[in-house]
């Protein structure tokens, strides 16, 4: 008898349940509820923290299952919160120019309400001039449309042409840092259209809404939690089935499933994409909360330490890659946020600021030489789930082949 | 007779060295053939050559009824065209149990759209338990491929061969490392898969091509030797100096 796709996977179920229960407490605890034993700046913290277990789910498929160390999922990340900002943006800019106009004696034309928010939005960058990137800035459906179809669509052109050349381990590491590099270098440039080194900022405001923000930050929180649940369910399905084990198989030996007919390029550039998507979602709901977007979101080093909290929480599950974003994610904004009293050893005062990156680098390679599970590999303890236990004698000429006792009468 | 496979005029080199020179080498439809040669013959890089792992510098490879060339097909095409393929050493997907191994091979729409919303039938268990059952895994189903000897993982390869349903096997020294039962059983999974299906038996030992009771060719530096019964190849005067007798 089949069993449902919860039967199968038990630990799904419990992830969404303590996912509910998390977001209800908080919801509760906040401000917003009228209570406030959570801050709301301390919300949008947790908020965003949801957002980048989401883009951990999505680095967890693409290096845990499908073994492509991608150091450049941040690129699609950031791309997903311009193309929300720019509607946010332009958008609260209206209003404002709106509202300043209505005194005037003839009401302002379309064309000169246009140009009042080109002018406040470009100025910094010496221009008032819409770029073309602007062109849908004015629709919510169409750049809601684009946080999902920009990153893909970068994802497909970059995994297409990484894939069909077979470009592998730490090459394909190599190009992925190189693309969200110029991709930032891009961004910082004045005539890139997006305001150069100024980014995008009063994102946290929301057009035409008039809660306050204590109430919109648990609007974010919510939303953003069931980015997460949805998200997670959708990798635990694509993972569970025999999909997850074909790029399973990729990630093991590739060559393998080249032989047993399976196109292994276009299994890579399915998930590549499938990833892409989801963290262009996570960066949409993520950017409105932080309030503010530049090009240095997604600088090389960004990437980077997603596949840090991946590997910290233990990649090939998706638990592992939750709990692995939320755990350092909140302890270096702890560590980084100048809240941690120094540490006074006599001849030296430790500054937790700046040796938070040292010891985030420490903890990265203890756990990849001592720990490989990561911090998942905890739950093994509990489940029991244990890895090919190869005893027996020594036998075949190669490593790893071994005969047990039975196998030798 | 028909043939199946025709490798005609190929020839490979590697940095200067020359391993597969001017080789021809035909097979019909449900044939059973055993390659020998000394070590370094090329016998796996012919195999690599018809299964789209290399590139030939020169000479054709037509398979099948429509002749095609798999020269310009890639790995997963000519795959799927009807080529499986065992490799030297075993090579299963170690984290996964033997079932997922096996259902993983089983013939089916390889398109990603298509896996990704596939649901196992009932059908396609039966058939994975019976392919378990051919090989002697029925009871290993649920084990992890990596705890499996390396008989078992021979034969799980073999298996997961047969579940692709290809009509033409290339087999790289299945009984490697094998005890004597086990490579009695593979001989007989090996003659009922040649039964209607061409299979291509690479193999050092003696005694077992002799089992395998079939039309042997001989591989030397790249090309072929000799090609006829074991008794006729054993007999040739060329065969006996580069590799009996050594
Ligand atoms: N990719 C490669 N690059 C360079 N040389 C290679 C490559 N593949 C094979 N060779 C060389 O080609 C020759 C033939 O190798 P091949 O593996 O086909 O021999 P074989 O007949 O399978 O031998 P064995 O019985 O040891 O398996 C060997 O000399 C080998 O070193
Ligand atoms: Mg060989």
């Amino acid at each position: 008898m089949r069993q449902s796709f919860f039967a199968r996977n038990p630990s799904v179920v419990i992830f969404l349940c303590c996912l509910a229960a998390f977001t209800l407490v908080v919801s509760l605890l906040s401000e917003g509820a009228g209570t406030g034993f959570i801050s709301t700046s301390f919300i949008k913290t947790l908020g965003k923290t949801l957002c980048l277990c989401l883009i951990a789910v999505a680095m967890d498929l693409v290096w845990g299952y499908t073994g492509i160390l991608s150091l450049g999922h941040f690129a699609f990340f950031g791309l997903g919160g311009y193309m929300i900002g720019m509607w946010l943006m332009y958008e609260r800019t209206r209003d404002i120019v709106v509202s300043s106009m209505a005194n005037a004696q003839i009401p302002p034309t379309e064309q000169e309400v246009v140009d009042a928010i080109g002018t406040q939005i470009f100025g910094v960058v010496g221009s008032s001039e819409f770029p073309l990137v602007w062109a849908f800035a004015d629709s919510l459906v169409l750049q809601l449309a684009m946080v999902v179809l920009i990153p893909g669509l970068l994802a497909l052109v970059f995994g297409w042409l990484a894939f069909r050349s077979r470009v592998t381990g730490v090459y394909l590491s190599i190009l992925t840092q190189a693309m969200t590099l110029a991709l930032s270098l891009y961004l910082f440039q004045n005539d890139s259209g997006l305001r150069g080194n100024n980014g995008l900022s009063g994102l946290q405001n929301l057009p035409g809404v008039e809660a306050s923000q204590a109430v919109v930050s648990v609007w974010f929180l919510w939303a953003s939690a069931l980015a997460l649940g949805l998200g997670y369910m959708l990798a635990a399905w694509v993972v569970s089935g025999k999909f997850g084990s074909v790029i399973r198989g990729i990630r093991d030996d590739e060559a393998r499933v080249r032989f047993l007919g399976y196109s292994v390029e276009g299994y890579k550039l399915f998930i590549f994409v499938l990833s892409a998507v989801i963290a262009g979602i996570a960066g949409a709901l993520y950017y409105p909360q932080a309030g503010i977007i530049n090009p240095a979101e997604v600088a090389p080093i960004a990437s980077i330490y997603l596949a840090v909290w991946v590997a910290i929480g233990g990649r090939g599950r998706l638990y592992g890659a939750v709990i692995g974003a939320a755990f350092v994610s909140l302890v270096s904004t702890w560590f980084t946020g100048g809240q941690v009293p120094s540490l006074d050893i006599g001849f030296y005062r430790i500054d937790w600021v700046e040796w938070w990156q040292v010891i985030l680098g420490l903890s990265f390679v203890i756990v990849t030489l001592f720990a490989p599970k990561g911090i998942g590999g905890l739950f093994d303890l509990i489940t029991d789930r244990v890895r090919p236990d190869r005893h027996g004698a020594d036998y075949g000429p190669d490593k790893g082949s071994f005969q047990e006792a039975e196998g030798r009468e | 007779m028909r043939t199946l496979l025709e490798v005609s005029g190929v020839s490979v080199t590697f940095d200067g060295f020359r391993a597969i020179n001017n080789l021809s080498f035909q097979i019909g439809p449900a044939e059973m053939r055993a390659i020998i040669g000394p070590n370094g013959a090329g016998k796996t890089t012919f195999m690599d050559i018809v299964t789209g792992k290399t590139r030939p510098d020169e000479g054709r490879v037509i398979w099948g009824d429509k002749s095609v060339s798999l020269i310009r097909m890639s790995e997963a095409q000519i795959a799927r065209a009807g080529i499986g393929r065992k490799f030297q050493r075993p090579t299963v997907f170690e984290d996964q149990n033997v079932f997922d191994n096996l259902l993983l091979a089983l013939k089916k729409n390889r398109n990603p759209f298509s896996v990704l919303t596939y649901r196992r039938s009932e059908e396609d268990a039966r058939k994975v338990r019976a392919l378990a059952e051919e090989i002697g895994l029925s009871d290993q189903l649920s084990r992890k491929s990596g705890e499996l000897s390396h008989g078992q993982k021979q034969w799980l390869e073999i298996g997961m061969l047969l579940a692709q349903d290809p009509q033409l096997l290339l087999v790289d020294e299945p009984a490697a490392g094998m005890t004597v039962e086990e490579r009695e059983h593979t001989t007989a999974i090996l003659v009922e898969a040649a039964k209607t299906r061409a299979v291509v038996v690479v193999e050092h030992d003696m005694e077992f091509v002799r089992r395998l009771n079939c039309k042997v060719t001989v591989l030397h530096e790249g090309s072929v030797l000799a090609e006829g019964s074991l008794d006729h190849v054993t007999a040739n005067k060329d065969v006996i100096d580069v590799y009996l007798g050594r």
